[in-house]
């Protein structure tokens, strides 16, 4: 068994639900991104700059970071409970996996804030 | 639970059938993405920060270890997303047979197939 704490909506129904709804949002705005280059004939970057200064576009990005935020922790977290466990690893798994989920929330929390940046940046 | 129970987890002792295969790769491409978003948001940010480095990220992406790069990245997302989209299609009750599923997992295995070759046309 492995304890609840760690997951991101404090229960598999609401990481389930989380880990869908974030999935939508993702593939969305990689038809949208894909679309948007495919129907461009020359990409210069007016033309992109374009694309990423208008508001809706930040936000549907903001939100894609978001997903991918949130998707990649209930993921991961599903990855590791299943390998990093006492009967793989013995005694020492649970530190093990507590340490891994910290190294990955430090990256998922640089990703955020560095995304951010780059869309309200500068 | 009995902390004893029988566990028969040697996979090497079992035989994987494709909806196996589709499944641990979508899980391997899940983790590969992880490092793959650092590449995109690299990539997001170099396209956007100014004219000049717009340029340089273009010829930047003419060089072979770059494209390869970019190809693994991207072929990462593609087979996550397609095997990701027939995950939501079994979870709205289509295709949960054994049957079904074996279909699906051949689809969704040709469409990556296809999708990633194509991808790797259009970067070369
Ligand atoms: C770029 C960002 C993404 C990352 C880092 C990522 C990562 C992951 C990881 C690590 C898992 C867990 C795999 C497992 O437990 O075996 C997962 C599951 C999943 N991913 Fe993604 N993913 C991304 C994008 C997407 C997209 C675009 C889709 C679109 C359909 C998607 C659909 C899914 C679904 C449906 C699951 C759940 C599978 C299950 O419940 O077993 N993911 N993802």
């Amino acid at each position: 068994m492995v304890t609840a704490v760690t997951s991101f909506g404090r229960s598999g129904l609401y990481d389930w639900l989380i880990q869908r709804v974030s999935a939508v949002v993702m593939a969305a705005y990689t038809f949208f991104i894909v679309g948007f280059i495919f129907t461009t004939p020359e990409m210069t970057f007016d033309i992109w700059q374009g694309l990423f200064n208008q508001l809706w576009v930040r936000i549907f990005t903001l939100a894609t970071l978001l997903s991918i935020a949130a998707h990649a922790w209930i993921g991961l977290w599903a990855v590791l409970t299943d390998y990093l466990t006492t009967r793989l690893m013995g005694a020492k798994a649970t530190a093990l996996r507590l340490f891994a989920q910290v190294v990955l929330g430090v990256v998922t929390l640089t990703y955020l804030v560095w995304g951010f940046e780059i869309l309200w940046g500068a | 639970m009995n902390k004893n129970r029988p566990v028969n987890l040697d996979i090497s002792t079992i035989q994987l059938p494709i909806t196996a295969y589709v499944s641990i790769l979508h899980r391997v491409s899940g983790v590969a993405l992880f490092a793959g978003v650092a590449v995109l948001l690299w990539m997001l940010e170099a396209s956007l920060s100014s004219e000049a480095s717009f340029e340089e990220l273009k010829e930047l992406t003419a060089s072979p270890l770059c494209k390869l790069i970019l190809w693994a990245t991207l072929a990462g997302l593609a087979y996550h997303m397609i095997a990701g989209i027939r995950h939501l299609i079994m979870d709205m009750g289509i295709g949960e047979s054994l049957e079904g599923g074996q279909t699906g997992a051949k689809i969704a295995l040709a469409l990556a197939v296809i999708t990633i070759t194509a991808l790797g046309v259009w970067i070369w």
